[in-house]
């Protein structure tokens, strides 16, 4: 007897609910995924294309779909792979992640005409100039996206890797011990 | 008994071989050649870097500005000798690294002679804003190491209801001696540093921030300080101008009684001036330690200490007070500790700033052949340097030439998990499991554990017994997370950029669009008014 009405009154309640959740699916349907928006936000934004995917929110989709790797995106590096990570709730093993060597466009003064071509294409107006005046790049704006490089007539804009002054440079991560083959 | 259930006033810390007295029974030597080039970094602080104001090719006498601090957190840098400059230029710092720094190079003349001073004749009449200028335009830092500057400190002093100045003598480091020396020696000037500097913290009588007399006598901590053998100060019986606020402290190791014994018969007259003496144990010289030991108050994490009242000053810091307000004489050089086994006459001596370590190291005679290791500063927090064309700075304490078997055989082996590293903690940190998850890349999870208040002491590296380098993959650690937080920011910065340059195309589209309407519009109705007159006609 006991038995009959667990089973009757679990079904009724399984019932229930699955109709509850039939309608909330029905009338609380969110056109698209609010992850994909906050993975979109997360990456750069410089549609880059460096991933393989056209710009940066296909590569959102790609990852909430679970098609792509958390390390997905070489300019963010291992920051951005632990946020992702975090977002999706996945495990990630950094040591493969390379970490992306930072450039940063500089102009050579004595080659530049002011043709004014690189900074119409500069997506973060890191490029500073006027017709006939030497351009120059604030190098802190700087996304080393390489456009300017591609259209500048003179090839006076080339990257460089950032400097290493006293503020940026940083202690090395100490080198694992060899593996001794010493019985204990 | 009550001292049996009070918390415990000294957390962690080792008790490393001395080595100080080859160097603290000497006096300190005073007859230093003058170098004939001085490598003058324009940054020896915390803050910005000084900017010069002086040409190359021109004369410059003693004490002379050279530099001016710009932005609040900053110090003047003056000449410490005269003579002419001869360069203003990138050269390499005394950093691990010995990355190039913009320092001015100065040929001295050898006449050393000083600029006029302007010396106020009693001090003591001064406002204590004056002091704080004073000190300020002086380019005195915080000689212990930290090199914060000390007008800000003074400024804030005045801001915040300091109860207690603790002026830190105790010397923990190991080799170190010229705290030491320059207490034996110079007592007296340092009394007087310290009296000053509380006169440039007490707020102006217009002010009016004082706490009530009553309610500062009840604050916590300095009575219910556990077991502190300093009388609670006479609040009212303050005779002096400029000591109504606060008393000070002077902590001394126990292990340094020559020292104890000068400073407490110099501060004999002055009542709010107490001397004590603290055990002998490193790193008692870190503020938020000597705080807890002398106060019984902790500094919470992330605050300052003078959110509780307290503010802390070096010796030498009162030393160089003293010279900058008696003598009008801006900080233009320190005492330094030169010893380690490769030194054959190790001492304490007085050297102008930017003085090369490479001069230091002839005349205390150092065989290059025995020095394993050159360090600044003491050896357990001091930054190894990768050779001895460098410059002695405000922050240099010492300069030691270690031979190889006074170095840590560096064989590193696996961590047996003995937490010998969290017992020695003074922070009350797990080194051990930082250090593991910093080893795999989980540095949100080392950030977690509390790597942001290691304060690279390195007792945890001292006392592992598997050698293992513990600081360093907290240094490293803390490096990498600042660069992903650059990172960060930045990449937030790109997203503006990007955003703003899309809306300014987009209103410049918007505007051509409106503006090509309008002239099709202007089009039609002109066409519209020549077919009227052409019907009409």
């Amino acid at each position: 007897m006991y038995v009959l009405s667990a089973i009757v009154s679990l079904t009724l309640l399984g019932l229930f609910l699955g109709l509850l959740l039939g309608i909330a699916a029905r009338y609380l349907k969110i056109e698209s995924s609010p992850i994909i928006d906050q993975l979109e936000s997360l990456l750069p934004g410089s549609q880059c294309g460096q991933c393989g995917f056209p710009g940066c929110r296909p590569a959102a989709e790609a990852l909430a779909e679970g098609k792509a790797p958390a390390t997905i995106c070489p300019p963010g590096g291992s920051a951005l792979a632990e946020q992702i990570a975090a977002l999706l709730g996945l495990d990630l093993d950094l040591s493969e992640v390379k970490e992306p060597e930072l450039l940063v466009a500089r102009v050579s003064e004595a080659t530049c005409t002011g043709c004014t071509r690189c900074f119409k294409v500069c997506p973060t107006d890191a490029i500073v100039g006027a017709p006939k005046q030497i351009h120059t790049v604030v190098a802190d704006a700087c996304i080393a996206c390489e456009k300017c490089v591609d259209v500048c007539p003179t090839e006076c804009l080339q990257m460089h890797p950032v400097e290493v002054t006293l503020r940026n440079w940083r202690w090395t991560k100490p080198a694992l011990p060899v593996a001794s083959n010493a019985v204990c | 008994m009550l001292s049996f259930f009070s918390k415990p006033r000294i957390r962690g810390g080792v008790h490393a071989e001395e080595h100080k007295a080859a160097t603290a029974a000497l006096p300190i030597a005073s007859n230093f050649p003058l170098p004939e080039k001085l490598y003058i970094p324009l940054q020896q602080h915390v803050g910005k870097p000084a900017e010069p104001v002086i040409k190359v090719g021109e004369k410059v006498l003693k004490g002379q500005l050279l530099a001016y601090s710009q932005g609040m957190i900053s110090a003047p840098v003056h000449a410490p000798s005269s003579g002419v400059i001869l360069d203003v230029n990138d050269y390499p710092a005394p950093h691990p690294s010995a990355l190039p720094i913009r320092m001015i190079v100065l040929e001295t003349d050898g006449k050393d002679e000083r600029i006029a001073a302007q010396i106020a004749a009693d001090p003591f009449q001064l406002t204590p804003e004056e002091i704080s200028l004073r000190v300020g335009a002086a380019g005195i830092v915080g000689l212990g190491g930290a090199t914060f500057p000390t007008a800000v400190k003074l400024n804030m002093g005045r801001e915040n209801h300091i109860d207690t100045l603790i002026i830190n003598g105790a010397e923990c480091e190991p080799y170190l001696s010229c705290d030491d020396r320059l207490m034996q020696e110079r007592a007296a000037q340092i009394i007087d540093g310290v009296r000053l500097m509380l006169h440039g913290m007490t707020n102006s009588p217009g002010a009016n921030l004082h706490l009530p007399e009553g309610g500062r006598a009840g604050q916590p901590g300095m009575t219910n300080s556990p077991g502190a053998n300093l009388h609670l100060p006479e609040w009212g019986r303050a005779g002096q101008p400029g000591m109504k606020t606060t008393n000070a402290v002077i902590a001394i190791e126990d292990n340094k009684l020559q020292a104890f014994l000068a400073m407490q018969a110099a501060a004999k007259p002055y009542p709010l001036i107490n001397v004590i003496q603290i055990p002998t144990r490193y790193p008692m010289g870190w503020d938020r330690q000597l705080i807890r030991y002398v106060t019984g108050r902790e500094v919470p994490v992330g605050c300052r200490s003078s959110e509780i009242g307290v503010t802390i000053h070096n010796v030498g810091t009162a030393y160089a007070v003293h010279k900058a307000i008696r003598d009008g004489q801006p900080l233009l050089g320190r005492v330094i500790t030169v010893a380690g086994g490769a030194v054959k006459r190790p001492m304490n001596i007085e050297v102008p700033f930017g003085t090369l370590i490479s001069e230091l190291f002839s005349f205390c005679e150092v065989n290059p052949e025995k020095t394993a290791r050159i360090i600044m500063g003491g050896p357990m927090m001091g930054d190894s340097l990768p050779h001895t064309g460098l410059p002695t700075v405000k922050a240099t304490s010492g300069i030691l030439a270690l031979t190889q078997s006074e170095l840590k055989n560096t064989a590193e082996q696996p961590c047996i998990r003995c937490a010998s590293c969290v017992s020695v903690c003074p922070a009350g940190l797990r080194p051990l499991d930082m250090a593991n998850n910093i080893r795999i890349n989980q540095l949100d999870a080392a950030v977690d554990l509390g790597l942001k208040d290691c304060i690279s002491c390195g007792c945890c590296s001292y006392i592992c017994p598997s050698n293992i380098p513990l600081v360093q993959y907290f240094k490293y650690a803390a490096g990498e997370v600042m660069a992903r937080q650059q990172a960060q920011h930045k990449s937030e910065q790109t997203k503006r950029l990007i955003e703003a340059r899309n809306a300014r195309m987009e209103r410049i589209a918007q505007q051509q669009r409106e503006e090509e309407l309008a002239r099709i519009a202007a089009k039609a109705e002109r066409e519209r008014l020549k077919a009227e007159q052409e019907a009409l006609a």
